[in-house]
């Protein structure tokens, strides 16, 4: 009897903990899918407002001028903190970008929010053949209080 | 079969040759047959052209010699080297022999008097030709101006020179409008200006003198942000400039101008230039709808406010952000007499009229009478671009950068895109 009620005990602990399982993954699915897609989109709203001129609607830039977005290395890579970097204080450095220099400064964005940082990278990670996954508000947090 | 055309070429050129007179001078030409499909472009009547060479890298301005060898001054480094010279050895119009020098990238060619000038972003030499039209000492040029500024942005440097011993020296501004923080919203415009003290116009040195620096030049012009086109008019030896105008009026100032506005103002000008002239930049800039010098908005302006100074008004305006990369007065007998000592200009084409396609990647043509232009602009040579719109500066494939006249008078145009340098012909009756 005691056995039996441990059996089941186990079994409806073990079936709940399946369920719970199972509720939250398909929660954390879900809700990430519509987490990027939300954020994609407020990311482009961002994007055609302050990034289109220089960076182009194909992301693709303007040669020797303004760096293309699409394809590139450290869009697509997997340093954060420099994206969110150069979103807050713009870029004025000469530098070499995928063997390519770039005459244009960039400005800095810093009156955008944590939010906003976060959904304009998110857009530009995983827009045009970019698929490096979304940036959060916690992650652009972190870098700006080290950028401080 | 293209053995036996190339044998017929060779011998119909040959023919030619020994037989043209003086008179048939510019009928040499017709030994060059254009490419079947025009090199791509769209031409006037009677217009043929082809490509003389592909994949010269980034070809900015270009200077031919007496010989029709063409010099190519390169942005960056083609196989270790600057610039490129290129020969028609079997005399078809297409190169078959490249050779490399200078160990300096830039944008500025020219010819003149048995000289080749050059210039990197912060310097400009010149190499003695020999009578084949070659450099003979390519590895040794001598240095006539040397510490010029180079901030990135806008740091080619131009060259032309007058028949009077000077070269003429564009050195742009390091910013689009002199903001205290260079493109940031709502930032206001330093004044004065201090970029002006060094940049922001055209500068004359002396063709012959070495290691000149700015305390040896004169500012010629200032209120210039960037010349990259500039030709000297022999007929009234007169300098003339075409510039770029300033980016973003939108994102910078969003309370005065929107997207549509930004993609139709500033007007991209030519100035016919004295010295001392001062076009304006960065307090004004040209509106090509209002027709009149607008004070700017990092100055007090709200897109309506005219400048208190008086400033140069330009003697033609283009629509915004086509960027007129080179200027040149033909001066040629092969093309039709409407084009004698009018101006072409190379549109490099724009990128900052978002919502709007982009415009230019052109060369276009104005008419002149006596140093002064008789009508207005017209497209003079199209399809550069490859596309019917450009949308995305990533789908272009030709961007005209410099201009060049053969002995023959045929025009040549650089592309600093694809490296690809076109050739335009007459052939039709005149």
């Amino acid at each position: 009897m005691m056995k039996r009620n441990m059996i089941e005990r186990i079994a409806n602990c073990y079936s709940a903990f399946l369920l719970t399982g199972t509720l939250l993954l398909s929660f954390t699915a879900k809700g990430q899918t519509t987490t990027l897609e939300a954020s994609m989109q407020r990311g482009k709203t961002i994007y055609v407002q302050r990034c289109v001129a220089c960076h182009q609607p194909d992301g693709g830039g303007v040669p020797h001028m303004n760096p293309p977005l699409d394809g590139a290395s450290a869009v697509k890579g997997k340093d954060k903190f420099r994206l969110i970097q150069v979103i807050v204080k713009g870029m004025t450095d000469r530098v070499e970008i995928d063997g390519e220099f770039y005459s244009n400064n960039m400005a800095p964005h810093a009156d955008l929010t944590d939010q906003q940082v976060a959904d304009v990278l998110t857009y530009i990670r995983n827009n045009w053949s970019n698929k490096a996954g979304a940036v959060t508000p916690a992650e652009v947090k972190a870098a700006r209080a080290k950028l401080k | 079969m293209y053995k036996s055309i190339f044998l017929f070429l060779l011998v119909a050129c040959v023919a030619c040759d020994s037989t043209a007179g003086d008179t048939l001078q510019h009928r040499k030409s017709i030994t060059v047959l254009p490419d079947s499909n025009n090199a791509g472009l769209k031409l006037p009547n009677g217009f043929s052209a082809l490509k003389v060479a592909e994949n010269m890298g980034r070809a900015r301005h270009i200077a031919v010699n007496q010989q029709g060898d063409i010099y190519v001054k390169l942005e960056r480094k083609l196989n270790g080297n600057g610039i490129m010279y290129l020969r028609d050895l079997n005399k078809d119009g297409r190169t078959e022999e490249v050779n490399g020098f200078g160990n300096y990238t830039g944008t500025g060619i020219a010819i003149h008097k048995g000289y080749l000038y050059a210039s990197s972003d912060e310097e400009v030499f010149r190499y003695k030709l020999n009578d084949k039209g070659e450099v003979e000492n390519r590895e040794a040029p001598e240095k006539i101006i040397t510490g010029l500024i180079n901030r990135r942005q806008h740091a080619s440097k131009s060259i032309t020179l007058d028949n009077n011993g000077n070269i003429y020296v564009n050195i742009g501004a390091f910013s689009n409008s002199c903001q205290e923080k260079d493109r940031q919203t709502g930032s206001m415009g330093m004044n004065p200006c201090p970029i002006l003290d060094s940049a922001g116009g055209v500068w004359q040195f002396k063709a012959n003198v070495l290691n000149q620096t700015y305390a040896n030049g004169v500012r010629y012009a200032t209120g210039l942000r960037n010349v990259v086109g500039l030709d000297w008019n022999t007929q009234t030896n007169k300098l003339f400039v075409t510039q770029h105008g300033r980016d973003q009026l939108n994102n910078l100032f969003p309370q005065y101008y929107d997207d549509k506005a930004n993609a139709e103002l500033p007007a991209e000008t030519m100035y016919e230039i004295n010295p001392g002239d001062n076009a304006g930049w960065p307090y004004a800039y040209f509106d090509n709808q209002q027709n009149k010098l607008i004070l700017a908005p990092e100055y007090g302006g709200d897109g309506k406010k005219v400048p208190t100074t008086s400033f140069k008004v330009p003697d033609m305006a283009f629509p915004a952000h086509m960027a007129p990369n080179a200027l040149l007065f033909y001066t040629g007998n092969q093309f039709p007499a409407r084009y004698k000592n009018g101006a072409f200009i190379a549109f490099h084409g724009s990128w900052n009229r978002f919502p709007l396609p982009q415009e230019g990647f052109y060369v276009a043509f104005i008419p002149f009478e006596n140093g002064k232009p008789t009508g207005k602009w017209e497209v003079f040579a199209n399809g550069f671009s490859g596309v019917e719109v450009v949308n995305n500066l990533r789908a272009v494939a030709h961007r005209p950068c410099g201009l060049a006249q053969g002995p023959d008078g045929s025009l040549y145009v650089s592309d600093d895109n694809k490296g690809s340098i076109f050739r335009i012909m007459y052939q039709g009756n005149q």
